[in-house]
């Protein structure tokens, strides 16, 4: 019954969807606006990562889209090799959810990682780089 | 050093003013949105005011700004007859009907916005400046070479939105091309305050928190708007009216005066409209 004056006074709140619907798309808009600021993200991104396991620095995809109320970053990073290239251990965190790295430096169980704020399906794209020649450095 | 730079400004104080007038861009990215209204408005106001006014429609290929101050009888020269050395300055300007400070300078209708030089443009501007107190560039919508015209000569920037995601958007966009040198400030257009206290359009507020630029006031959705347009009579002609006052309040505060920003009211809500709030009112 309220449900239905409310229908009929038409107290609907539109503003809020179109708020919303704003903030959404100033941000991809800055986002696309600045691709220095994508780089810079993407740079550090490697950085942090590299410190653990070896990337392919040129294969990796940035994108953003839009997951529920949030902005998501969608970072597609392959990895190249679990062993660092100087080969330190030391960097790889004990209580990492990854299996153990055997000491010969064998192929990667997981070649592939998929990076991302939310938990959502991830639609992989891009080709994943072959293990062998991955572990060959 | 400093000593003569003092005494040669005195000199020049003591000569005929050779002070330059303020060129402002009147600009919005979205089309639609009421720069051409607002520009014959506040010009009328600050005119109104004592103000040596000219308003240049740089609009080429679509020229309005005749239309909406009832000029478009009277236009035989336009701003592309000045830059290409067709007519002079004085043969172009137009005198407004109702204020003998209040002059326009019509688009070409007949050509295209790539026409226009952009240095010639800022030539213009600059003479114009020489001549006037106020330069109001009405600036046609998009961001091309149509809009980096039409900024070129202008030193200062009004940016008109109205409470929409698009022209919140475009504003945004403008406002970030403009960069800081122009002090974009802010007249939000078509509010319809009754739609806002019901939730269904944008507020001020709402606006604002995502430009974040100064406010130089804010217009209602007037009825009374459409229909000065249509006589060719802009509505700041009547300070009686709200709008009117309205666009006079904000003329003002181009001016430098401290008066508040105009800000429309919503009208008293009706018996039918007060139960209906007792249903969902509370949505903001």
């Amino acid at each position: 019954m309220i449900e239905f004056l409310r229908k009929l006074f038409g107290q609907s709140g539109s503003s809020a969807t179109a708020k919303e619907r704003l903030r959404f798309v100033l941000m991809t808009d800055h986002l696309e606006l600045a691709p220095e600021l994508i780089e810079a993200m993407k740079r550090d991104l490697v950085d942090v990562i590299s410190r653990h396991v070896e990337v392919d620095r040129d294969k990796i995809e940035v994108n953003f889209e839009r997951q529920d109320s949030a902005l998501a970053m969608l970072a597609n990073i392959p990895i190249l090799s679990i062993n660092r290239p100087n080969g330190s251990p030391t960097l790889v965190p004990a209580e990492s959810v990854r299996p153990p790295i055997a000491a010969n430096g064998a192929p990667p169980p997981r070649v592939r990682k998929r990076r991302k704020r939310s938990t959502k399906k991830a639609a992989g794209t891009g080709s994943a780089p072959a293990p062998a020649s991955a572990a060959a450095n | 050093m400093q000593q003569t730079q003092t005494v040669q400004e005195e000199v020049q104080l003591s000569a005929p003013a050779p002070r330059l007038g303020r060129a402002i861009v009147l600009t919005s990215g979205k089309g639609g949105v009421g720069k051409t209204t607002t520009t014959a408005n506040l010009g009328t106001a600050l005119a109104n005011r004592g103000a040596r006014v000219v308003l240049v429609d740089a609009d080429v290929g679509l020229r309005n700004l005749d239309i909406v101050l009832g000029l478009e009888s009277r236009v035989k020269h336009h701003l592309l007859d000045v830059l290409e050395e067709r007519a002079s300055l004085d043969e172009a300007l137009v005198p407004g009907k109702h204020s003998e400070h209040l002059f326009l300078l019509a688009a070409a209708q007949s050509r295209e916005k790539d026409d226009v030089e952009t240095s010639k443009m800022k030539a213009l501007i600059l003479s114009l400046r020489e001549r006037f107190d106020y330069v109001l560039i009405d600036c046609p919508a998009g961001i091309e070479l149509g809009f980096r015209n039409a900024v070129a000569g202008a030193e200062e920037a009004i940016v008109i939105c109205t409470p929409e995601v698009a022209a919140v958007r475009d504003v945004d966009r403008v406002v970030g091309l403009l960069g800081n040198r122009f002090r974009p400030q802010l007249v939000i257009n078509r509010l319809r305050p009754n739609l806002v206290k019901k939730g269904k359009m944008l507020s001020v507020e709402d606006v604002n928190a995502i430009l974040r630029l100064p406010l130089l006031g804010v217009i209602a959705d007037e009825p009374e708007i459409i229909v000065t347009t249509n006589r060719g009579e802009p509505l700041a002609l009547r300070k009686d009216t709200p709008t009117g006052a309205a666009y006079h309040a904000i003329a003002a505060r181009v001016a430098g005066e401290d008066v508040p920003a105009p800000m429309p009211a919503a009208a008293k809500v009706t018996i039918l409209e007060r139960v209906g709030s007792l249903f969902g009112g509370r949505r903001a």
